[in-house]
């Protein structure tokens, strides 16, 4: 997998440090590192990506190699470090790994990380295969190195999620490294330094934009006077489609910034049209346009800018020959099936799986507040998919952590409806505590509720504070979420267990008529870690076919099948919810009997 | 020689082993791959898609349309919506069963899979598996990525010998589950050799 090159990749490099925060597509970078002998490397998953840049930011003024892993919408997170970090500097390697999602495929926001590293001014990697991501990362923290600046490395799902053969050596070592120097003249930030420093950026820039003229994955192909400027994956669709069309001139750019000027001076030699094929932002296309006006170059330049080139969505093989075969004016069509007659297909949105304790929780709050008004306020995680009919239990989802400063605002704009946040354990720590802390000194009424599975399982299911165990393969004191809401002084908080419907009801509604923050943390662990004990059953001869427990919680176990509900055993944990449901008692089994 | 494989169904359904385990058997073989999966939001519930391309000429790990020799589909209807990745004379392998998304129980618009396969039965040489009966004896459905890998064996489509896909389901399953996976991968066998196109 192209994560899993890019941790090999940093393990070749001696690596010392390796911390971030679980988000797709970059999650499997630190599991694959775990998965490797890793003696001598400080391993973590941090509470979230600005604790992780920071901790790899100290680590590399000391010397020592060091990764940060995110996802794009991390470095939003993980940007107020990184943003200053730029300007003051490293000793060691720092990589920040900021994995792009095209699509977008598994995120809130279609953002391009070759943006950040323009705003911050620090160089960019762009690979496009897993097999450049290997040797590509090592390039960057050599690079990091030599202009003592953090770098960020620029992956989308397509190369996270791909897979390739690479060789790697047979065994890793971390570097040796010298440990902190202390120097404030050097590492403490100040107006008149970051005055000083934002003029030896800009200068040192020129310099790296001269040296990312001869890197070696910055290349040319063809000699046609109409060229193809691609990056990234969408480099390697433009090769896949042009095997046969030797006669165009393709131009391929690993380092958008900073940019490489005289290579591209170089590559457009002769040519008078060039199309620039890239995903998410016009970044090349931009950058050649400045160069272009700034030169006097005779360039038609096709892109986004023009409408060539969509502005949202992923690349693909077939959008990429599209857009070639009209750009060059012919070329081979796909030889596909024509589809156009296949009976209308049925639509999946993802779901809470079967079992899931979230879908208890939402219903449980659902039925407590039945017939009166209430708001519910969702966050970043698997239960974002408490949205789906026929839950519909998420009014709002923002960003990580938002649902509790949210149900706050709503609160103070609507006090005359009860105000709920959902918010998953994972998520909790990783920006939620403030949140709680914000509404607690601020005098909201609210009731947030904690979705505590024990795990933050959208992701693939990594270990966080409140599990006890980290990525050092340690068994550590887990932290502890009531006790954390009791410290911060919320009013009331309770733990129930969701399958415990009534209960749960019942806990919601003495809530709902106090005042102040109060907490529901909502216990049950994730199905997926667990394995079912008993499994539900519809007795054929109680069931009344009223389908109750369909239109109530939607779980994929239950269908219908001829008319009448059935179980599928296959997906059925035995949670037993649909049970407490039932207005007859037809559904047996499970945990609950 | 150049194989690209497309594997399709719905997230949960061991798409992603079945693509692992085809990957590293071609590896096995000494042939280069490339391979794309669909992994997070996705995989609860939606539709999802493996793209395996075993040679030395794929340039990008996505299968352009009508690229992919083999369509390993794991649920009729996400056959069809797949099916244009299938190149003109490709065979499509279908497991029967239908996943019924929650979306349609409440609907109860009796989506049931069989409108899916009448209709690729007139697109494309197909073998069709009937996923929940073979694997009832097997004792899960968990099972259905083998059987689907042992049909696609057994009808010679997926470029690699049967011996050398098994070896990989050794070494890639739990031991505890080997001797049930083994009897998957030949009830898939069977399958295969008994209607190769």
């Amino acid at each position: 997998m192209g994560n899993g090159a890019i941790a090999l990749g940093a393990l070749a490099a001696g690596v010392n440090l390796v911390a971030g925060y679980p988000g797709t597509p970059s999650s499997e970078i630190i599991e694959t590192v775990s998965r490797y002998p890793h003696e001598g490397i400080h391993l973590e998953w941090s509470v979230n990506e600005k604790a992780a840049l920071e901790v790899a930011a100290a680590a590399a003024y000391s010397g020592a190699r060091a990764m940060v892993t995110m996802k794009q919408m991390g470095l939003n997170v993980a940007s107020d470090a990184l943003m200053s970090l730029a300007y003051i500097g490293v000793k060691g390697g720092l990589v920040v790994v900021s994995a792009d999602d095209p699509g977008p495929i598994s995120s809130q926001t279609e953002q391009d990380t070759r943006r950040f590293a323009d705003f911050c001014r620090i160089p960019v990697f762009d690979p496009a295969s897993p097999e450049e991501a290997y040797a590509m990362i090592q390039d960057a923290f050599a690079f990091s190195e030599k202009y003592a600046t953090p770098v960020l490395f620029r992956p989308t799902t397509r190369v996270c999620h791909a897979y390739a053969s690479v060789e790697v050596p047979d065994a890793f070592a971390p570097r040796p490294f010298e440990g902190f120097v202390r120097d404030p003249g050097k590492w403490v930030i100040f107006p008149r330094l970051s005055h000083a420093a934002h003029g030896r950026m800009e200068a040192r820039n020129l310099e790296i934009g001269g040296d990312f003229s001869d890197y070696r994955f910055n290349t040319v192909s063809g000699t046609s006077g109409r060229a193809v400027v691609a990056s990234g994956v969408s480099y390697a669709y433009v090769r896949e489609y042009l095997k046969d069309r030797p006669d165009v001139r393709l131009i391929r750019v690993a380092t958008p910034f900073p940019f490489p000027e005289a290579f591209m001076l170089r590559a457009l030699e002769g040519v008078r049209e060039v199309l620039c094929l890239e995903e998410l932002s016009p970044f090349l296309e931009e950058k050649i346009l400045q160069l272009a006006g700034r030169r006097g170059l005779d360039l038609r330049v096709a892109g986004k800018l023009d409408g060539t080139v969509p502005h949202n969505g992923e690349n693909s093989v077939e959008l990429s020959a599209r857009i070639l075969r009209g750009f060059l004016g012919g070329g081979p069509e796909s030889g596909e099936l024509d589809t156009s007659d296949a009976p209308p297909l049925p639509v999946r949105p993802p779901v809470l799986c079967a079992g899931c304790p979230h879908r208890a929780s939402f219903y449980a709050v659902k039925q407590a507040m039945k017939g009166r008004k209430a708001f519910f306020c969702g966050d970043i995680g698997c239960y974002t998919l408490g949205n789906a009919m026929p839950l519909d239990m998420v009014d709002t989802c923002l960003c990580m952590g938002a649902g509790i400063t949210m149900a706050q605002g709503l609160n103070h704009m609507n006090p005359d409806a009860v105000s709920f946040a959902f918010v998953g354990d994972s998520t909790f720590f990783a920006s939620g505590m403030t949140g709680v802390v914000n509404a607690v000194y601020n005098e909201a009424d609210m009731i947030l509720c904690v979705l505590d599975n024990s795990t933050t399982a959208m992701t693939g299911h990594q270990p966080h504070p409140g599990t006890g165990r980290n990525m050092m393969g340690n068994i550590v004191e887990k932290v502890d979420i009531a006790k954390i809401l009791e410290g911060i002084g919320v009013r009331r908080v309770e733990t129930v267990n969701p399958l415990e419907l009534d209960h749960a009801v019942r806990v919601i509604r003495d809530c709902a008529e106090e005042k102040g923050v109060k907490a529901v943390i909502f216990k049950s662990p994730c199905v997926a870690l667990t394995r079912p004990s008993a499994k539900c059953a519809v007795d054929p001869g109680k069931c009344i076919s009223c389908r109750k427990c369909i239109r109530e919680i939607g779980c994929p176990a239950l269908i219908t099948d001829q008319g009448r509900v059935v179980i599928d055993a296959n997906l059925c944990t035995g949670c037993g919810l649909c049970g407490q449901i039932c207005p007859v008692g037809a559904i047996g089994g499970g945990n609950h009997e | 020689m150049n194989k690209d494989i497309l594997i399709c169904g719905v997230g949960g359904q061991g798409t992603v082993l079945a693509s692992k385990i085809i990957a590293a058997a071609a590896m096995d073989e000494g042939s280069p791959v490339h391979s794309a999966e669909t992994i997070g939001m996705a995989q609860r519930g939606g539709s999802v898609t493996s793209h395996v391309r075993i040679g030395p000429d794929a340039a990008s790990p996505l299968i352009p349309f009508g690229g992919a020799d083999l369509l390993l589909a794991f649920e009729p209807a996400e056959a069809v919506r797949n099916l244009r990745y299938l190149r003109k004379g490709g065979t499509a392998v279908v497991n029967t069963s239908p996943v019924r998304p929650v979306t349609e129980s409440l609907k109860s618009s009796g989506y049931d899979g069989r409108e899916m396969v009448a209709y690729l039965r007139e697109k494309c040489p197909c073998i069709f598996v009937d996923g929940d009966a073979v694997c009832r004896p097997l004792g899960s459905a968990k099972f259905l990525n083998i059987v689907l890998l042992g049909a696609a064996a057994g009808a010679g489509l997926l470029g690699i010998s049967t011996e050398t896909v098994m070896e990989r389901i050794a070494r890639q399953v739990p031991p505890r589950f080997l001797e049930a996976n083994r009897a998957a991968f030949l009830a898939g066998l069977e399958i295969g050799g008994a209607n190769r196109p």
